[in-house]
């Protein structure tokens, strides 16, 4: 398949089931709430050495927080219910509870129910105090800005994590440019994240390495600077590829985001340096979840941004 | 179908039990069996239909019509469905509810909300003493659900209360807040002596800043966020509550006789 001179492989992203929740942090404005968000999705990029896989989904009006305050969701990902709890409640207590004027409220329903402030509250010392409101216990914790408000819990759901595509290019420039470009289209997704800085990766990796005791390691068949030395998946003229890794809460969530994402860097074209897009996937045999490149540019329902 | 209505037809001499009239009691009954169900006056038992005249069919919504203040135990541990009173209520009203909804067009007499659990009372007058308040004995007075109240209340408003929400538009009396375990009382008017007293925890809401004695202590000007959470929560209920949307108060905690940790918020 070619889209405006980028072939793009018959392959597919290789995904696999996560548990994830959603985190709405409200502050006195919108800088504040975005301090408290970068602080609590700071150094999630891959559960392999984060524990957690966070992003920023998206800003939130006035009208459409809890407490009428502008906010800001995040979105956590984790391969399991345990790490998720336990990171939500780590990161909230040092980014959320620590950020001034910062709040947070359940940003997801869900019948799995895991603590937000539940266990923050003792951090009060006694003096700490509980609001039902609507069928929901906020806590209010005593800090010397005023108070910090929390719900008690927060929504659990199943979801997926590891859709992703690669960008290849005949410059690093071209390749980040494309990378960029992708990025700002899928972020206007809703119910996904893209983990990584910027939401870019140019470190992928493939299972197992030469050293003991590592269990990934790079990926040098994509590795441009290896071309003559390993058995290499890229075509002469590629001197960089980035990848894009997303994290959705469901799979029609992450089909949509590759599609969008593939779209834009095919809208920048061959004449822009990009050349193919690929996937990672390590033949099917790890994940549950396969995203197909071709299935999903072909999909029709999937109709933001044109192929 | 229609709202199913009982009309007053005799002028009690006595009070008059009516906690079997609540929508869940009366789901699936015919007029005939209503009509036999026996009413505590007193020391006699009274049939429904020599107190009331009985139309209408939908039980999920009951409608009381020509209500007097002989009427105790209107909606008591009522779980769902709808009670319309027009007219005045006894002691009692909502008493253990649970669920569902009364709307009260007319005054109320004691103990209204007395042990409540959930659900909403809208009384569209004024309310006697020991709104939302433990009954002797009870360790704990309303324990969830919403009351509003749009005339003025009596005495020891919320005594002993747990949990939930009361909002007075009105005034309330002396003793308001007594002994109050948690829950939010919000009261618009005025209120009267010891407010507070033997508070434990919980929050009252005030407009303006009321007599406190010497427990109560003033911790400054503060703008809580909290109270945008609440007033947003607020934004459906119909009631003046809904359109108030500051949340700089003047904070007083206690009563420090008491563990103090209650709290007095007057609106700035």
């Amino acid at each position: 398949m070619i889209l405006n001179g980028v072939q793009i492989d018959d392959t597919f992203a290789e995904a696999f089931n996560m548990r994830g929740t959603r985190v709405i942090i409200t502050a006195q404005n919108l800088k504040w709430a975005r301090h408290a968000a970068n602080a609590i999705t700071g150094f999630a990029t891959s559960v392999i050495g984060c524990g957690v896989e966070a992003g920023i989904e998206r800003e939130l009006s006035k009208k459409e927080t809890p407490d009428g305050r502008p906010g800001i969701t995040i979105i956590m990902f984790a391969m399991g219910s345990a790490v998720l709890m336990k990171q939500l409640e780590t990161r909230v207590g040092q980014c959320i509870l620590t950020c001034p004027t910062a709040a947070a409220f359940s940003g997801i329903e869900g019948n799995d129910r895991i603590n937000l402030g539940k266990n923050l509250r003792f951090f009060g010392d006694g003096f700490q105090t509980s609001k039902l409101f609507g069928g929901k216990r906020y806590w209010r914790i005593p800090v010397m800005d005023g108070e910090f408000i929390c719900e008690e819990t927060t929504g659990m759901v199943r979801a997926i994590g590891g859709g992703n595509f690669l960008i290849q290019a005949t410059s690093q420039p071209q390749a980040l440019t494309a990378a960029e470009a992708a990025i700002e289209a899928m972020r206007k997704i809703p119910n996904v994240i893209m983990p990584f800085p910027g939401g870019v990766v140019r470190s992928g990796s493939k299972v197992g390495s030469r050293y003991k005791g590592l269990f990934a390691s790079t990926n040098d068949a994509f590795c441009p600077t290896l071309k003559g030395i390993t058995k290499t998946e890229l075509t002469p003229e590629i001197e960089s590829v980035m990848e894009i890794v997303i994290d959705g809460l469901t799979e029609a969530d992450i089909r949509k985001a590759t599609r969008v994402g593939i779209a834009a860097v095919c809208k920048l074209g061959a004449k822009k340096g990009v050349k193919r897009i690929s996937a990672g996937n390590y033949g099917g045999k790890l994940g549950q979840f396969q995203f197909h490149l071709h299935d999903i540019m072909k999909d029709k329902k999937l109709s933001d941004g044109k192929p | 179908m229609n709202a199913l209505t009982f009309t007053l037809k005799i002028k009690p001499q006595q009070r008059i039990d009516c906690s079997p009239l609540t929508p869940d009691n009366l789901a699936g009954k015919s007029i005939a069996n209503i009509a036999a169900i026996e009413l505590q006056s007193g020391k006699k038992k009274l049939h429904v239909d020599a107190v009331f005249s009985i139309s209408g069919d939908d039980a999920s919504h009951i409608v009381i019509k020509k209500s007097r203040s002989k009427l105790d135990y209107i909606g008591c541990g009522m779980e769902t469905g709808r009670i319309s009173v027009h007219g005045d209520a006894g002691s009692y009203l909502g008493f253990q509810m649970a669920g569902g909804e009364i709307i009260l067009h007319g005054n109320a007499d004691a103990f209204a909300a007395s042990g409540m659990a959930g659900g909403i009372i809208h009384i569209h007058g004024n309310v006697g003493d020991f709104l939302a308040a433990a009954i002797a004995g009870d360790r704990k007075g309303m324990q969830g659900g919403t009351v509003i109240v749009t005339g003025n209340a009596g005495d020891r408003v919320g005594d002993q209360m747990r949990r939930g929400i009361l909002l007075i538009e009105g005034n309330a009396g002396s003793y308001c807040a007594s002994r109050m375990l948690a829950g939010t009382i919000g009261v618009l008017g005025t209120v009267g002596d010891y407010i507070g007293y033997g508070m434990r925890h919980g929050t009252l809401l005030l407009t303006k800043t009321p007599a406190l004695h010497a427990t109560m202590q003033d911790c400054g000007l503060h703008t809580l966020p909290f109270l945008g959470l609440m007033f947003k929560s607020f934004g459906n209920l119909p009631s003046k509550f809904a359109k108030i949307s500051k949340t700089r108060v003047q904070r007083y905690a206690g009563d420090l006789a008491n563990d103090g940790k209650g709290e007095i918020l007057v609106l700035k």
